[in-house]
């Protein structure tokens, strides 16, 4: 591998493949995050984002490729890997039975950092993420945002040069959820190298310098949010309804005079579509009084990453397709 | 943030003998976290503590009027090789049930990222598991010499008691190590913990001479490696043993076939349980 590129570079890999049983997880994951820059891996369920974490933190063997954290190599230097990383994962990666300031006190010993060293940034890092009243109390009885923060604590009990968080929000409130974004901010502006995996568009929208979607295992596009945004996708128009019926009439009316095919989404009852300069609203309210159809609401938007998500991936809920298949979680069987 | 601070200066992994010292310093931190659970739920001793009381009073003053012992002997006496037997095994289950939890929850990916010695986790959790062991042999003697047990071996003959019960108490928390590290949830150790235990510590000599059972049974009864360890640990106590004539060989020879199961569980098991450990860690 490139000298020049591990000394700039705080994570490369090069051709991952992760393989259990016939299925690949993962295949041809290529990598490279600049030291102190934040990457978001998005995708759903079963696109291969927890995989590509595990391998990169050592916790799974890659089937094929190299990866190398801080200029280690994951597979041959794991251990000196482990002293450059923290890693959140999904589930609660603390002790519920146990007070959050022995949680992070016990981590700190398993750094061997000498007992006091270890009491002493239990106790900082309580107060840094807002902690310290609660320091002494069960973990099992914290909220979801308080366990979130003491989940990430412990993975900044060495101050890690790399950060990898994975789904750091799910289950959060917006507050919660805003609240650990600016932590995270405050840290990438210590120098944190910081790679999260997400299914929230938005969130890698406010926190990632670059973006990774993977799709069944396999990275579809890269690139800033920003530029994502102009390759694919415009401004959109969306057209919001009562009723379900009203959904296949709305997605046919609104193809006349847009840019491109209808998506439709059954839960949150609105169709859209890309729009074009020369799109203009009123044509699409007379469209959809013609095909008979009672919108609710009708307006222009920028795109989202969503968009960018939908026009790029498998087909989800495309005017054309049923209800959206349940997302198989592939990975979770597989492992 | 003080980004680097503590990285910078995080203690080098030693080389040589110093590994071995990182090892035990690791593996007792995470012993530590056992014995912290154990204080938040003391139910989760239940099982080695109030257990074989329970069955120590069930059986002495319950059925034992009417359980006779032949070749003649004290009933009580008889008893508590057979309940030690029976408690350490079921320590299966909390060995089990603990790791399926951990394995369970993303407490061991953060484990498994942490620069600790690698087989530091298992360790810790043994050593825990292997204390609560030894509790419980404290309470199963202190209740035994209550209900009228006692030792009237010598005293070499005793220690080597002792040293059966700490062999057969090892194996069957491997036994569960195995058990926790395959099945797929704690409530699942459970289920087969009890599903197993149970039928095997009532087929063999644990309450009743082997001698009255029909015929069938008593041959399971007799190769059970519950009653080899029974028989084993009431022969190194100088207990009444009760071993009919004509016995088969494990009965015969109770110690010797003692050791042999074990040294067999414990090969058959130990290599099963790190390997699966390692493919559910590191997979």
């Amino acid at each position: 591998m490139n000298r020049d590129i591990q000394t700039s570079h705080a994570v490369v890999a090069e051709g991952l493949g992760k393989r259990y049983g016939e299925q690949w997880a993962l295949r041809e994951f290529d990598l490279a995050v600049p030291t102190g820059s934040v990457l978001g891996l998005l995708g759903h369920n079963g696109a291969g984002k927890t995989t590509a974490i595990r391998i990169l933190t050592t916790l799974a063997s890659p089937t094929e490729g190299t990866a190398r954290v801080v200029g280690h190599d994951v597979a041959r230097e794991s251990d000196q890997v482990r002293e450059q990383i923290g890693l959140t994962s999904q589930a609660a990666t603390v002790d519920g039975l146990m007070s959050g300031a022995s949680n992070l006190e016990m981590i700190g010993r398993l750094y061997h950092l000498p007992r006091k060293v270890a009491k002493q940034r239990a106790a900082e890092l309580l107060a840094e993420l807002g902690l310290e009243d609660a320091g002494d109390r069960l973990v099992r009885d914290y909220s979801g945002g308080m366990r979130r923060r003491l989940d990430l604590a412990a993975s900044l009990v060495a101050s890690p040069p790399v950060l990898f968080l994975d789904e750091p929000t799910t289950g959060l409130d917006p507050e919660s959820r805003n609240e650990l974004w600016d932590l995270l901010r405050q840290l990438v502006g210590g120098g944190t190298t910081l790679i999260l995996t997400t299914q929230y568009l938005e969130e890698a929208d406010q926190l990632a310098d670059d973006v990774v979607l993977l799709d069944h295992g396999k990275i579809v596009a890269t690139g800033s949010p920003g530029q994502l945004k102009a390759r694919h996708g415009g401004e959109r128009v969306v057209v919001t309804v009562d009723a379900a019926d009203d959904l296949g009439p709305a997605a046919e009316a609104l193809e006349k005079v847009a840019a491109g095919s209808a998506e439709i989404d059954r839960e949150g009852l609105f169709v859209t579509a890309p729009a074009s300069e020369s799109t203009r609203l009123i044509e699409v309210v007379r469209a959809l009084e013609d095909g008979g159809v009672d919108a609710h609401d009708v307006r222009r938007r920028e795109a989202t990453l969503d968009d960018v998500f939908f026009s790029l991936t498998s087909p989800r809920s495309r005017a054309t397709a049923g209800p959206t298949a349940a997302d198989t979680d592939r990975e979770e069987a597989a492992a | 943030m003080n980004a680097n601070a503590i990285t910078a200066s995080l203690p080098k992994a030693p080389a040589g003998p110093g590994r071995i010292r990182w090892l035990a310093a690791d593996a007792w931190v995470l012993a530590k976290r056992q014995f912290a659970h154990i204080r938040q739920i003391p139910e989760k001793l239940f099982d080695v503590t109030l257990q074989p009381v329970m069955f120590v009073l069930l059986f002495a003053y319950v059925f034992g009027g009417v359980i006779a012992v032949p070749g003649g002997g004290d009933y009580h006496e008889y008893l508590i090789g057979g309940i030690i037997v029976q408690t350490l095994a079921f320590g299966m289950m909390g060995p089990g049930v603990s790791l399926a939890t951990d394995l369970g929850e993303g407490i061991i990916d953060r484990f498994s990222s942490l620069p600790m010695s690698r087989p530091a986790y298992l360790i810790g959790h043994l050593t825990a598991e292997f204390s609560a062991t030894l509790l419980a042999i404290a309470i199963m003697v202190v209740s035994g010499l209550v209900v009228g047990w006692g030792v009237s071996s010598s005293p070499l003959e005793a220690l080597a008691g002792f040293g059966l019960i700490f062999l057969i108490g090892i194996t069957s928390i491997m036994l569960g190590t195995m058990v926790g590290v395959i099945a797929r949830s704690p409530d699942a150790v459970q289920g087969i913990a009890f599903v197993a235990v149970f039928p095997l510590t009532f087929v063999a000599n644990t309450f009743v001479p082997v001698g009255g059972l029909p015929d069938g049974l008593r041959q399971v009864a007799e190769y059970n490696p519950i009653s080899a360890w029974a028989a084993a640990i009431r022969t190194l106590f100088g207990n009444p043993t009760a071993i009919p004539d004509g016995a088969a060989w494990p009965l015969e020879h109770p110690v010797v076939a003692s050791v042999a199961w074990c040294a067999a569980i414990l090969a058959l098991v130990t290599p099963l349980a790190l390997r699966a450990y390692r493919r559910r860690t590191t997979g």
